[in-house]
């Protein structure tokens, strides 16, 4: 009962953020926004039971990843969005589109109702850091010294991008 | 082959000419003119031995045995339909290819002094000797379909011959005249052909002739009168009779020795062979056999009043040879096949003597052909002169001369012929007192009286002697042997068919009794000896009237044309233009085509459809192009519509995917 | 205890505004957090089948996706400020050069 009052508060400001995103003009706004959408979500994730990825989620995504667009939003002054001309195609191919999607997912949702109607709630054996860990260093280990890789690949485009031009 | 089959080695009568063409043909322009001469010369000269040689060992084989068929290739073979490359003896063909190759040497020896000083040396015996390469063809064919090979061939030759100055605009499209008219004619030809076909099953004489002799009169009247309509309308492509004629007047632009060849004693006497050989079909059409009438005799008529009035020594031969050929069709046209056989034989004779006579007049004369300029070359040229007396008056058909007797047995078949009328016996009559007169006319224009000098326009070819007509001098001996051997069969060439009524026996037309009369209804037999020689001498009394007049007018009293036609004013000024029939042709046929073609199927078919749809091919592929480009904008919010629409689709892809 | 759709359906709303937002929005970086916002979106839906199927597998992916959000965002914005160093604009229409 907690869990679904939990649930439905958190939802909400869930997708209050989301809409706001949408309706701010400037992007500190949007950027803003978005980190509330992230504890939101992150608190969803707690209700699920997985500490470890709620804990990761306030961590790095709100608050490295989101700081950096902050920091690059007050880097290039980003102004209040200017107005020009719509585009044809996103509006009458894109927007027809994404209703098709929503309906879709109402649909596949209606459709499948009973498979989903099962309850679920947090688990005390799953979604621990040590589960996860003997996951991650175990069956998956390769893929993360992978992506150690990525992130080195990723700091050398960064810098290299955005440094001073050529003098 | 056993050796009772006797073997006369038919085929190599066209093959020696033909390798005579194509070694001048391929290798003349290195060769000399006497080597070419020779060459011409020697292959034509040993088709005429093999000619006569075949023909000799003929008359030794008994009847049962002719026709002598020789089988050689087959040539077609598809389904029930068999048509081979076969030659095909009997004496109508025999009589036809001692013709062809022996009056073709004798102009094949002339044609190497006329041709002396012209370009092109080589080429011209090239032509001719692929000319005789066809004819003989034509005349050997044992089907039918054989003889459209030569038939066309002949129409082929005579294009490139009528054309030989091909840098003169006139005769290259005289030759084409020649050429289109023809093919006018061959499609009548061909469809007989298909019917023909359809019919017998078979091309072939032998096959051909078996099966409609077989017929019954009424039911296949139909039939066998729309094959021999057809067959008509080839041959008066061919032989120029009326519609057909307009070419030969025009295919005078050719040099003289092919107008003598091909448009007096040869190819024009295609048509005539045909319907002689195809007697079978067109005694069994009685219709057909009027219409055959009907157009010789017209013809005849016709061609003998334009003949009246025109000055080029040539174009007066060319209208006397339709003229004369209209003789022929009458001829066949009463079922007396064998009359026009041989008014044919001493047809060939005599024109081609006038011609290669007009021929030495012009190349004494340095090119001048018109005869108002000639006059008074009787001293000066005098075997021409005489050989040409003897020319005229055998085509006027004064006794004993050749053309009397076959001229009296065709008028005389006109009469008494079961297919024969008064009328037509009439107007025969009236065309050979016409044909004395414009003959003598020329006679006496030509070579008596004053020499006129040139008020009428300049010479034609100048022969490269550069004269002006001054230096007149007699033509070579290579010219002039010909002529006497020509005058010499124009004199006695008429002695193998002295009719019953005035002594002979009519050994001609008994000879080709077995290919000409076995089918037909008999013609009149010589029964009636009194009215053979009232015919005779009405002829001759006739004759002498257009000598008399020719006389009076332009040896006695030279002032009687002028006055006669300046009173005859529209009348004459009609005739001499030859009745506008070829303006009218024009009118009525070839600037219609000539509109068609260029208005409907260049503009539009052509221009506006084929090159429309080629070019819209690509202009589309262009517009569409342009249309898709527009997708690459550069502008990422379109991308991402696009992109959007992609997901939309991908997932209700899977939804329903995972529904199944 | 929320029934799995529950969880599901909030992953679609905000899956689809996030694909809303990147078709009408016009700033470059606003466009950018939009795809974060898609990426949330899909990692709730991962975790909340990872709950419900009880498989730790999913909590791992998230995980990575998480990784690669993060280099993906490092790397993508210092394009945004290379491509705004020459074109002074972060208006995405006026980045329209790549065109035929």
């Amino acid at each position: 009962m907690l869990h679904l009052i939990l649930f439905f508060i958190f939802a909400a400001v869930c997708i209050a953020g989301a809409i706001n995103l949408l309706a701010q003009s400037h992007p500190i706004n949007s950027a803003l926004s978005l980190i509330v959408v992230m504890g939101s979500l992150a608190v969803l994730y707690l209700l699920l039971g997985a500490e470890f990825v709620a804990a990761i989620q306030i961590i790095i995504y709100a608050g490295a990843v989101m700081v950096l667009f902050i920091f690059v939003i007050m880097l290039l002054n980003a102004g209040v969005e200017e107005h020009s001309g719509k585009s044809y195609v996103a509006w009458f191919i894109g927007i027809p589109s994404v209703t098709v999607l929503v309906g879709l997912a109402v649909y596949s949702l209606v459709l499948y109702q009973e498979k989903s109607a099962p309850a679920i709630g947090p688990d005390p054996l799953l979604g621990s850091v040590q589960e996860i860990a003997h996951l991650l260093f175990g069956k998956f280990l390769l893929p993360f010294e992978v992506t150690s890789v990525l992130i080195l690949i990723a700091i050398m485009g960064a810098v290299v991008l955005a440094r001073r031009g050529e003098s | 082959m056993n050796s009772s089959e006797p073997n006369l080695y038919l085929w190599l009568i066209p093959l020696l000419p033909l390798i005579g063409a194509a070694i001048n043909g391929l290798f003349g322009h290195r060769f000399s003119k006497s080597v070419v001469a020779t060459v011409g010369l020697v292959f034509v000269a040993a088709a005429f031995a093999m000619s006569a040689w075949a023909s000799a060992q003929l008359l030794h084989l008994p009847q049962s045995k002719i026709p002598y068929i020789e089988d050689h290739l087959p040539w077609i073979a598809a389904g029930g339909f068999h048509v081979d490359f076969s030659f095909y003896l009997d004496q109508l063909s025999m009589v036809m290819i001692l013709v062809v190759t022996g009056v073709g040497f004798l102009i094949h020896v002339y044609s190497v002094g006329y041709m002396e000083h012209e370009g092109g040396y080589y080429r011209f015996f090239s032509y001719l000797n692929l000319f005789m390469f066809f004819m003989l063809t034509l005349v050997l064919a044992s089907s039918y379909l054989l003889m459209f090979v030569g038939w066309e061939g002949v129409g082929l030759a005579s294009y490139l011959l009528i054309g030989f100055f091909f840098k003169k605009d006139s005769a290259a499209n005289a030759g084409k005249k020649a050429f289109i008219v023809n093919r006018i004619g061959d499609f009548g030809f061909l469809i007989a052909m298909f019917l023909m076909f359809q019919k017998f099953g078979s091309l072939n004489f032998s096959d051909v002739f078996a099966k409609v002799s077989r017929l019954s009169g009424e039911s296949s009247a139909g039939i066998l009168t729309a094959i021999a309509l057809l067959l008509l309308l080839g041959a008066t492509g061919k032989s120029a009779q009326i519609p057909l004629y307009v070419w030969l007047p025009d295919a005078m632009e050719g040099p003289t020795p092919v107008s003598a060849l091909i448009h007096a004693a040869t190819m024009v006497t295609a048509g005539v062979y045909m319907v002689a050989r195809s007697n079978f079909i067109f005694s069994r059409a009685p219709v057909a056999l009027a219409v055959v009438a009907v157009i010789g005799c017209v013809t005849a008529l016709f061609a003998a009043t334009i003949g009246m009035a025109q000055t080029d020594i040539k174009r007066v031969l060319a209208y006397s040879t339709i003229s004369q050929l209209g003789y022929m069709f009458l001829a066949c046209g009463v079922a007396a096949y064998s009359a026009a056989i041989f008014h044919l034989m001493t047809h060939a004779f005599f024109k081609a003597l006038l011609f290669l006579c007009a021929g030495s007049v012009i190349h004494a004369l340095g090119g001048e052909q018109d005869m108002r300029n000639m006059g008074g070359l009787r001293k000066k040229i005098p075997v021409t002169f005489w050989t040409m007396t003897i020319g005229t008056f055998a085509i006027a058909g004064f006794p004993p001369l050749a053309g009397f007797f076959s001229k009296d047995e065709i008028l005389f078949q006109s009469l008494v012929s079961p297919y024969g009328t008064k009328i037509l016996w009439a107007m025969g009559l009236i065309t050979a007192g016409i044909t004395s007169f414009y003959m003598f006319r020329l006679w006496f224009m030509t070579f008596f009286g004053e020499r006129r000098k040139a008020e009428h326009g300049a010479g034609h070819d100048d022969h490269g002697h550069a004269n002006n007509g001054d230096h007149v001098h007699e033509s070579p001996l290579i010219m002039l042997a010909p002529l006497a051997i020509l005058a010499f069969f124009s004199f006695t060439g008429g002695w193998v068919n002295i009719p019953k009524a005035l002594g002979g026996g009519n050994r001609f037309d008994q000879f080709l009794a077995p290919v000409l009369n076995a089918g037909a209804a008999a013609t009149a037999e010589h029964e009636n000896p009194g009215l053979e020689i009232g015919l005779a001498l009405t002829s001759v009394f006739v004759a002498s009237i257009g000598l008399a007049i020719a006389w009076l007018f332009y040896y006695k009293r030279r002032d009687l044309p002028g006055k006669v036609t300046a009173a005859l004013n529209g009348v004459y000024t009609l005739v001499r233009d030859k009745y506008r029939v070829d303006e009218l042709y024009n009118w009525l046929f070839v600037q219609p085509v000539i509109k068609l073609s260029r208005n409907f199927l260049w503009q539009q078919v052509d221009v506006g459809t084929i090159d429309a749809m080629v070019n819209e091919a690509a202009d589309s592929a262009q517009h569409i192009s342009n249309e898709a480009r527009r997708m690459q904008s550069g502008n990422i919010r379109s991308y991402a519509g696009w992109v959007a629409l992609g997901a939309a689709v991908v997932v209700a892809y899977m939804i329903w995917a995972g529904l199944q | 205890m929320v029934p799995l759709a529950y969880y599901l359906g909030l992953s679609a709303i905000l899956f689809c505004l996030g694909v809303l937002g990147f078709l009408i929005k016009r700033n470059i970086i606003t466009i950018f957090i939009c795809i974060e916002l898609m990426l949330n979106a899909v990692n709730l839906s991962f975790v909340a089948f990872s709950a419900y199927l009880k498989n730790l597998n999913a909590q791992v992916f998230v995980f990575f996706v998480m990784v690669v959000a993060a280099a993906e965002a490092a790397v993508g914005l210092a394009i945004i400020i290379a491509v705004f160093r020459t074109r002074e604009t972060l208006n995405v229409d006026r980045v329209n050069l790549l065109k035929l």
